[in-house]
């Protein structure tokens, strides 16, 4: 049973999404209950598995019995454990935000949720480069449909543009991995990596070629500096509950990278050994001060947040992109951190946007919100943690980054970058945020639009901020238990750094008759 | 023959980029379309040309094509049929709602 443990997390989404597609359309609580008790499950699950790759284990399935490299594996290491951990704490908070109404304002919101996670789930988890592709597809398609959850014209023209530019980005993901194919005959990751320091010198030209075309799908999918245009509009016209939910997908890619570019193409991988250092960390700290910049040229909170989390993804990648243990450990410390910081950032946009009226989030002086005061608390907060301001996780994960940056050549580059980005991200969190709260006008403007789609009476406060508040705690526990973290972290950057133990415990895998 | 689908291929794509490129929504499906056969085209190739050589083994012959790509590019062809289905419902709906086909979606109502 204990064996079998790792296909959980992928088959759990998978028949609960199937189930919710057969329930009757009008038995809303029943949706509501099979969806949530899934994602606890998936929590659950994905606690337990911690739990047992916590020793440095690595459990690898076959899916089928096929023995590797002939079948696909799933393979749960810490990495991946890790990433499914952070995906299902997201996505119960999501969850229970979309419960108040959004879930109700289109067809098959829930089914679309499993399949979105069941895709997210399945590309943490495989051991296969098509296999990733494929998970990579689902969980697209069940992002496309989410993003247009609700309709609306804003929603179409962002969706448009998303969904165009994530089909060339599939079709290029193909072309690569069609070369690698070709070259190398595998595509298990595991082999990959040992095919790759045997091929032949004329087939390096190539190798590199298609590697390079994958590094350029997932930083499409990562929001890296030039391809990172579809992110903003997406994440600002969009639901709050599905933008909550796709703070985790720039992390798909940003967990691609770190994975094929340690593994297949890491330090041992002789004539194309770190394929990417040369540009991810440059492109990175790019990637972070455009982010940045927009983040001030914004003129909507939702278009904000957006920017953030595109600034958020250059803070990670130049963690990653430093190639250290130290740097790739802080990395995967302020991962969850930016993740969590981002959901309850657009949950509380959306709190906040509903209490003002026509004015929505944009940023001029509207009318006076209701509960202002512990709105304005949560907002100060939540601009603080993201901003990186002692004592919250914010300023630990880029304390640890920094930290990691020390020893590396590039030092100068790195620490103006993030402290110099941060100071301004404070700076326009601080215009946001006292243009809707400080400079509100009188009630007397406030008229309250009863067409709007979200049920407004009847639906106390606490409610609604439960799955911010439930973010924020995530977040202080990320303070609170640093270390314990900390070392986790460190434990999965020296064995993302030592692919060989993957590699063994992949193709070294006993396939019972 | 190998030159043959090379210059297929490659046409394939080039017709693809220029035409997702376009202003307009039905020239990018287009585009995204021809993109798509190139790509299966060139998956299947990727197990190299061979003729007249069953990918199932059998007793009677001793040379085999290659069966991986062909498994590969039928995933590939559903997954990209279902994303045309998809891109073309949601063009008709762009051109619906913006009541213009342009991919800007300049609104005109």
């Amino acid at each position: 049973m204990t064996s079998h443990i790792v296909i959980f997390p992928v088959v759990l989404p998978l028949l609960a999404g199937i189930l919710l597609l057969l329930l009757p359309r009008q038995h809303l609580p029943l949706r509501r209950t099979t969806s949530l008790t899934s994602v606890f499950l998936q929590l659950a699950t994905a606690g337990f598995l911690l739990n047992t790759v916590n020793n440095g284990e690595i459990l690898a399935y076959a899916l089928g019995n096929w023995s590797p490299p002939f079948g696909i594996v799933l393979v749960a290491d810490r990495l991946a454990v890790w990433m499914l951990v952070v995906t299902a704490l997201v996505a119960a908070s999501a969850l229970l935000y979309a419960l108040r109404g959004t879930d109700n304002s289109g067809a098959h919101f829930h089914a679309l949720f499993q399949l979105q996670l069941f895709g997210l789930n399945g590309a943490f988890l495989t051991g296969d480069l098509f296999n990733l592709f494929v998970f990579f597809e689902i969980l697209l398609l069940a992002s496309y449909s989410l993003l247009l959850h609700g309709g609306g014209r804003l929603k179409t023209k962002a969706g448009l543009h998303f969904v165009v530019i994530n089909l060339v980005g599939s079709t290029l993901f193909l072309f690569a991995v069609g070369t690698l194919y070709g070259l190398l005959g595998t595509l298990n990751m595991a082999d990959l990596a040992v095919k790759v320091t045997q091929a032949p010198a004329e087939d390096i030209a190539l190798i590199h070629i298609a590697g390079l075309l994958l590094f350029a799908v997932f930083a499409l999918k990562a929001a890296l500096l030039p391809l990172y245009l579809w992110l903003p509009a997406a994440y600002a016209y969009t639901t709050a509950t599905v933008a909550a939910l796709f703070a985790i997908m720039t992390k798909v890619g940003a967990y691609s990278i770190l994975r094929v570019y340690t593994l297949i193409f890491g330090a041992q991988a002789g004539s194309v050994s770190n394929l990417i250092e040369s540009w991810l960390l440059p492109l990175a700290l790019l990637t972070l001060t455009v982010g940045v910049l927009g983040t001030l040229a914004s003129t909507r909170l939702r278009q904000q947040i957006a920017y953030l989390v595109i600034a958020s993804i250059g803070t990670l990648l130049a963690a990653f992109g430093m190639n250290t243990e130290a740097g790739i450990a802080a990395g995967l410390f302020y991962l969850p951190h930016s993740t969590f910081a981002a959901a309850a950032l657009f949950l509380l946009a959306d709190c906040i946007s509903n209490r003002r009226d026509v004015m929505e989030d944009q940023f001029e002086p509207g009318p006076v919100i209701q509960q202002q005061r512990l709105l304005g608390a949560l907002f100060f907060i939540f601009a603080a943690l993201i901003a990186g301001l002692p004592p919250l996780s914010g300023f630990i994960g880029k304390f640890l980054i920094l930290n990691a940056a020390m020893s590396h050549s590039a030092l100068p580059w790195i620490m103006g970058t993030i402290l110099i980005t941060g100071l301004f991200t404070l700076i326009a969190l601080a215009r946001g945020g006292s243009m809707m709260f400080y400079r509100a006008q009188a009630p007397h403007i406030c008229r309250i639009d009863t067409s709007s789609d979200m049920p407004r009476s009847g639906m106390s406060v606490t409610a609604e901020l439960t799955p911010v508040l439930c973010l924020l705690v995530l977040c202080i526990a990320l303070v609170i238990w640093a270390g314990t973290i900390t070392e986790f972290t460190t434990g999965t950057a020296s064995q993302l750094l030592q692919p060989e133990l993957y590699i063994q415990s992949v193709l070294n895998l006993e396939v019972k008759p | 023959m190998e030159l043959l689908i090379a210059i297929i291929i490659g046409v394939l794509t080039a017709c693809g980029v220029y035409l997702s490129l376009r202003g307009r929504t039905f020239p990018v499906v287009l585009g995204l379309t021809f993109l798509s056969y190139a790509v299966n085209l060139f998956l299947l190739v990727m197990g190299r040309l061979t003729i007249g050589s069953p990918p199932i083994i059998s007793d009677k012959v001793a040379n085999y094509a290659d069966p991986l790509p062909q498994a590969l590019v039928l995933t590939a062809i559903v997954i990209s049929f279902g994303m045309t289905a998809f891109v073309i419902i949601l063009s008709l709906k762009s051109f619906l709602e913006m009541g213009n086909d342009q991919v800007d979606g300049k609104h005109r109502p």
